[in-house]
Parts: C-alpha cells; structure tokens; sequence
C-alpha cells in the first residue's frame, strides 16, 4: 500500500473558506433565479422552490470540508502521488520524469484568499493531476522543485 | 540529394540568411504540378451548391447565356491560375542540420520549423491523380504539428529522397553522411493476400451493418414519402459508408506489406493511392489487437496503434494471429504477449452484469495488457516505458464491492484502463506501475536511435 510512511501533505484552510463562499452566492443567485419570477407569476406558494437550492448549499456545505480533507499530495522520491475525492476516490501518479510543463494560477478569488493551483501537464491529455488550494509560496516551491526534478529525470516520449 | 530538377531552380530568390554564426540555408520549391492540386475546388463548390439547390440552379443556367458564361471563365480561369501560382511560388522548404523549415502563405506568412529529432514519421503517399503526374506527398509526422505541414508535391524521386534524408537524420546521422545513407533497405515481413482482405471484410460486421442500411432506409422511405429527393438525400450518404466500408477499406488496404528496415517497420498500400509510410522504432505509443466475432474461428486479428502525432492507427488489417504477434514483437521490442490474463473477481458482476467476464488483465515485465470485450475481443498493450502516469479511480459502488478501476496514460491521449480489479490489488498496482514505468523508461532506447 502506498503512502504508509510518506510525508502527505494537504491543502490549506482557506480553500474550505472560499469554497463555501463560492457556494453561497451561487445557492443565492438560484434561489433568486427560481423563487422570485415563480413567485410573482405563479403564485407565493411557487416560491418555496428557491428552498431547494438553498437545501443544496446547505448539504454542500457540510461537504465542501470533507472533500478538502480527502485532497494531499505527497512527493516521492521519483514521483508525484496526488490522492483526492471521497465518494469518488482518485489516486494519480505522476513520474517526474514525465511532466511536460507545470502551470501555476492565481485567480482574483483565490489570490484574495491567499491560494494558488499547481496544474503539471504530461503528453498524455488524460493525465489530471491538479494541486488547488496552496500556498503561493508552496507552490512556488513545488513547482521549481518539479521543473527541476522534471529535468533530471527528464524522458522522452 | 538528387540533382536538382525542375523543381530545384531558385534563381531570382535569395536563401533566407541565418542567425549569425549558421551557413546560410539552401531553400527549396515544391513540384511546378503544385498549382493544380486544388483545381477541383471551383468545381466542388458548384456541385456542392447544384446539389444543395436543383431547382434554382436550372433556373439560373436557363438565364446565362453563352456570353456571359465565356466571360466568366476568361476570369475565373485566370484569377484561379494566378492564386495557384502564386501560393506555389511563396511556398519554400529547407532542411537545416536540425529543423526542416516550411514557409507558406501568400498573405499571411507562415513559417513551420519542425525539429528534427521530434520527427515521428514521414509518409510518402501518391495519390493516383499525382502517380499519374509523377509526383508525392510527402507528410511529417511530429508531435504538435497539423495537417498544413505537409509537403505536396514533390517530384517522386525527390520525395523518396529526402524522406530518407529526414529520416536518417532524425536517426542521428552526421548531416555530411545523411544524404548518401538513402533509403534503408526492407524486408518484408508480412503481405496480405488480396483474397484474405475480401474475406475478412465480408466477416465483418460493419460492412454488412452500413450495406443493409443503404438498402433499407431508402426503401422505407421511398414507401412512406414517394418524394425522390428526399430519398436521394437519405441514400447517397449510406452509400457513401456502405462503399467506405467495404470496397473503399479494400482498394486502400490492398496489398498491404509490412517491412522492417533500420528505419523502424515500413508500410505500403493501395490499390490506386499508394502510400508508403514508416513507424519508427520506440514511438509507438499502444497497441490494440482486435478480434471480431467472426475472425475467431479462423484465428484472425487486426493490429492498430498510436503513435504521438500521427492519425495513422492501423499496421496490419488482416493477418493469423501467430504472424501478427511476430510482427508486434518488432513494434514492441522486447515484448513478449502476455499468455495468461487474469479474470475479475466475480463479484464484479455486481457493478457490471454482463460484461464482466470479459474484462482481463495482465501486466509482464515491458507492458501493461488489458482485455475487453466477450464477443468482440480487443486487447490493449501499453510498454511500460510510455506509461505518463497511472491513476486509480473507485466510485461509491465499487467501493461497497471492494473493487477499483487502474486507468494507465499513455502518449497520443490514450488511456489503458484495467477494470474493476480487487481494491488492494488495485493499490498495489498503482505503487509497482509507477516503479515499472520508471525503470522502464530508464532501459528504453534513445529519441536519436542511431546514436544509442
């Protein structure tokens, strides 16, 4: 069983904080879309349909942690091992030697929040190995560390 | 090279001068034919346009008069001839020690610099209104590049050279000793029998599949709406396929040769468009060898694979099994076909009823083997060494049943998934196809493989 006695490392907190918001406006902007033209033109009654989207959130909300805990990564000596998803578990291995190009993105939300992703892309295009919810700093890191790592172990296609 | 012919003259037009410190680069044009390869156009576009409306068309003809359509023509023609010319003219090629370089485009330039040592394969085909001119296309494999990177025409004899100068110096090859090294010598390994390839299409499924449609759609048609353009309009795609499928697979599979040359394993086919192409040795990415229904009895399969940046998918339409696993062998070196594949775990038939018992898998010392299918059967091969990364995915289902599926990806955007396997066998695969991966890679020959 991998990962036993590796260094695992997750993803930080204030990507549960961002998630959650993310999940509020949107539950807001359905609720809205669907309780307020359903209540003025059907009828009151109608509009108890914006419940449904906020009973989503609310399951969502709950969660959004969970899913947050199931995301780590952990570096190996040759490899990437990204592990995630808690009904839907994904185990993904990366070999250094194969990454073509590590991305890093900051969107505005997430750079508000101080958070960045870590995207490595192979020349398989099935391969998904994407880090959200890092450290700029960390992530930094990771990907010189990769790029470097990428380029000792470097293999063709 | 070989001497230059007509279409070697540059004169009038100076090489491109190199960054400082580089000779500067001889540039060469395409074969004077070039102009007329895209006459057809005009003419596609007015069938396409007589098709799509017969009524307007008639009337349009009925109002022209022989004036009017003879001065059309003094225009078109011209005007056609001019953008031809000039497209050919504007358009040069260069081989570099390193790069071959394509530049295009009348208006908006283009420069294409293909790195040699990136090249997948070169392809020469000829199709039959170019083997009557003489001349061939010649296409460059590379991950990355499209369909534009090709170079037609050439004159035939040029392009069989300088397919052997592209290649040898992919290979590695001194620049100096490229072009004397020529076209490597084959050996054939396998030609099918034209009367095995009608067979097998006759065997297969979707020959009849599409034939039946082209008889019977149009026939209930035909019933129910009594309006000949509508049937027209349903038929002619189905037939279409039908011919496809059938006799187009056969006139373009035709005496289809496999041979090996140091320049990985060759390929020529065709009954009226010969093409002649080459899978370079380590670049195949996966190998599928598939058997339909009605080939087992007679223990035939058909081979495909994928290489990165090549559509080419097929080495071997038809063939015995036996032959065609020798044939893998030299693809795949070092391959030896996994013998006993190992079944699901029966509770599997919880997650897929039916199909379960179909899925095998196998993993040996160079590939990760998978087999699907219970009346179709195909079987994967993946070499450890393409292997870009492995994952393993369990859903909520399979969890309750303790299973999980291992998906390898490989090169080319395939994917290699062994299905529903035990979750802790699952595990252990994922940690050791890893470690497999990596030391596979590590024994692999080099990118250059002549110079390994």
């Amino acid at each position: 069983m991998p990962g036993d006695e590796l260094e695992w490392r997750g993803l930080r907190p204030a990507l549960v904080r961002v998630r959650r918001l993310l999940l509020v406006v949107w539950a807001v902007v359905f609720a809205a879309g669907a309780g307020v033209p359903l209540g003025l033109l059907v009828g009151p009654a109608w509009a108890a349909v914006a419940l449904l989207p906020v009973a989503l959130a609310a399951w969502g909300w709950r969660l959004v942690p969970r899913n947050w805990r199931s995301w780590r990564y952990a570096e190996r000596a040759d490899d990437l091992l990204i592990s995630r998803g808690v009904l839907w578990h994904e185990e993904t291995v990366v070999p250094y030697g194969r990454m073509q190009l590590v991305e890093v993105t900051s969107g505005p939300l997430e750079r508000r929040f101080g958070l960045a992703t870590v995207q490595l892309h192979t020349a398989a295009a099935a391969t998904d190995a994407t880090i959200p919810g890092l450290d700029p700093a960390e992530a930094e890191r990771l990907r010189d560390r990769l790029t470097e790592l990428g380029e000792a172990r470097s293999a063709g296609l | 090279m070989t001497p230059p012919g007509p279409d070697g003259g540059i004169a009038g037009h100076p090489p491109v001068a190199e960054r400082a410190g580089h000779a500067p680069v001889a540039e060469r044009r395409l074969h004077p034919v070039t102009p007329f390869r895209r006459a057809w156009a005009p003419v596609a576009v007015l069938a396409g346009w007589g098709m799509h409306d017969p009524d307007g068309v008639q009337a349009q003809l009925a109002r022209l008069t022989t004036t009017m359509l003879l001065t059309g023509l003094a225009v078109l023609v011209p005007l056609a001839g001019l953008y031809g010319f000039l497209s050919w003219w504007c358009t040069h090629y260069a081989v570099t020690d390193s790069e071959l370089r394509i530049r295009t485009g009348l208006l908006f330039r283009r420069t294409a610099h293909i790195r040699l040592e990136r090249v997948q394969a070169v392809d020469v085909s000829r199709p039959l209104l170019a083997r009557v001119a003489g001349v061939a296309k010649l296409r460059i494999d590379v991950v990355g590049t499209d369909d534009k990177d090709e170079l037609a025409f050439l004159g035939e004899r040029e392009a069989r050279a300088l397919r052997a100068e592209l290649l040898a110096r992919a290979a590695g090859f001194a620049p100096e000793t490229a072009r004397e090294v020529g076209e490597a010598p084959a050996r054939e390994l396998l030609r099918v029998p034209p009367r095995e390839l009608a067979l097998s299409l006759l065997l297969t499924g979707a020959t009849w599949g599409s034939l039946g449609a082209a008889l019977v759609v149009p026939t209930v048609l035909w019933l129910t709406t009594h309006s000949l353009w509508t049937v027209l309009a349903a038929a002619l795609p189905l037939v279409g396929t039908a011919g496809a499928n059938g006799v187009g697979r056969f006139v373009s599979e035709f005496d289809w040769t496999v041979g090996e040359s140091q320049d990985g394993l060759r390929i020529d086919r065709g009954l009226l468009d010969r093409a002649h192409e080459t899978v370079p040795p380590g670049r195949v990415q996966t190998v599928r060898i598939v058997e339909p229904l009605l080939w087992r009895r007679r223990h035939w399969v058909r081979v495909e694979l994928d290489v990165a940046g090549s559509r080419k998918s097929v080495l071997i339409p038809v063939a015995p099994r036996a032959l065609a696993e020798s044939v893998v062998a030299r693809v795949l070196p070092g391959v030896t076909m996994p013998r006993r594949l190992s079944r699901v775990p029966r509770r599997a038939r919880w997650c897929t009823p039916v199909r379960w018992r179909g899925y095998h898998f196998a993993v040996t010392d160079a590939v990760f083997a998978t087999r699907s299918g219970l009346l179709g059967r195909t079987l994967c091969l993946v070499p450890h060494a393409k292997v870009q990364s492995v994952r393993l995915t369990q859903g909520p289902w399979e969890r309750l049943w303790l299973l999980a599926d291992v998906h390898v990806d490989a090169g080319a955007g395939k994917t290699v998934t062994a299905r529903l396997r035990d979750a802790e066998e699952a595990a252990r695969l994922l940690g050791e196809q890893a470690e497999r991966s990596r030391t596979g890679r590590r024994d692999a020959p080099p990118d250059r493989w002549m110079t390994g």
